[in-house]
């Protein structure tokens, strides 16, 4: 029986890859904490995740936009998962960001990058001990 | 990588609030510099930051520019001071419209907005070390 190491790592390539859009997602909302009727935005990252094991999943075909003005066939896991946070606050200059949550999202949001890749070392250490052998 | 694309957000917004920073410093600098009439007296300047959304699809996350520095439009204070060098046919001097405590709060924020960029960026970089040493 092959190895398929796509299926040994499971899903954390793809919660990595979510979890680093994610960091970006949250930078640029601490960077733009200032910028006015900026709109502060997260992804779901449950449902983000979810639609993006399906696709490993199932073998069906997307297709590759080569042009800004492409519209998404199919939806791509990211953009559909991208909300707009709702503020506790309003500003009268019609920005959302709250730094403080943004802070924390975002520190809580490297943790659990940081575990994903523990996780993923663990996985290939143990396709290593499966190759090696000792 | 597309990873790669937060040093850009965070450098974009370091370099907006850096400029934040300076125009408030020079804001501060000319607080006291007066002039003999209202033309050429010294207006407080301020950045306008704007969000860029650029690329398509799923680039959402968006980068900061800085749409250019607008003077602010409060009227200019005049001080009557009929000794003062400058002082125009009536006695008057004029002072900058800069208002200090804004000015300081202005500077606050500005700091730590700096400061949160460059958080972002010393965890960002260590996320993708600890990336780079994946699997060894």
């Amino acid at each position: 029986m092959p190895i398929n190491i796509d299926k040994a790592l499971g899903i954390f390539p793809q919660a990595l890859t979510l979890r680093a859009r994610r960091a970006e997602i949250i930078a640029a909302n601490m960077a733009n904490a200032d910028t006015p009727n900026y709109k502060a935005r997260d992804i779901d990252f449950k449902g983000a995740l979810k639609q993006a094991a399906d696709r490993a999943g199932s073998h069906d075909v997307t297709l590759r936009r080569t042009d800004a003005r492409h519209l998404a066939v199919g939806g791509d896991a990211m953009s559909e998962a991208v909300k707009y946070r709702i503020p506790h606050q309003s500003s009268l200059d019609g920005n959302t960001v709250d730094a403080e949550t943004e802070q924390a999202e975002f520190t809580r949001n490297a943790v659990q990058y940081q575990a994903t890749l523990t996780f993923l070392n663990g996985r290939i250490r143990g396709l290593m001990t499966a190759i090696r052998g000792d | 990588m597309s990873s790669f694309r937060i040093f850009e957000i965070a450098g974009s917004g370091m370099s907006a609030q850096s400029l934040r920073l300076n125009i408030t410093a020079s804001n501060l600098a000319n607080a006291e510099s007066v002039s003999g009439n209202d033309k050429g007296v010294y207006r407080a300047r301020e950045p306008v930051f704007s969000a860029v959304m650029d690329g398509f699809g799923d680039e959402s996350a968006a980068n900061v520019r800085v749409l250019g520095v607008v003077e602010n439009n409060a009227p200019v204070q005049m001080r009557y001071e009929p000794g003062h060098p400058l002082a125009d046919a009536q006695g008057y001097i004029y002072m900058p419209n800069v208002n200090m405590v804004e000015q300081m709060a202005n500077m606050i924020s500005a700091s730590r907005s700096y400061q949160n960029n460059v958080e972002v960026l010393n965890t960002s970089k260590q996320l993708l070390l600890a990336t780079l040493r994946l699997g060894q």
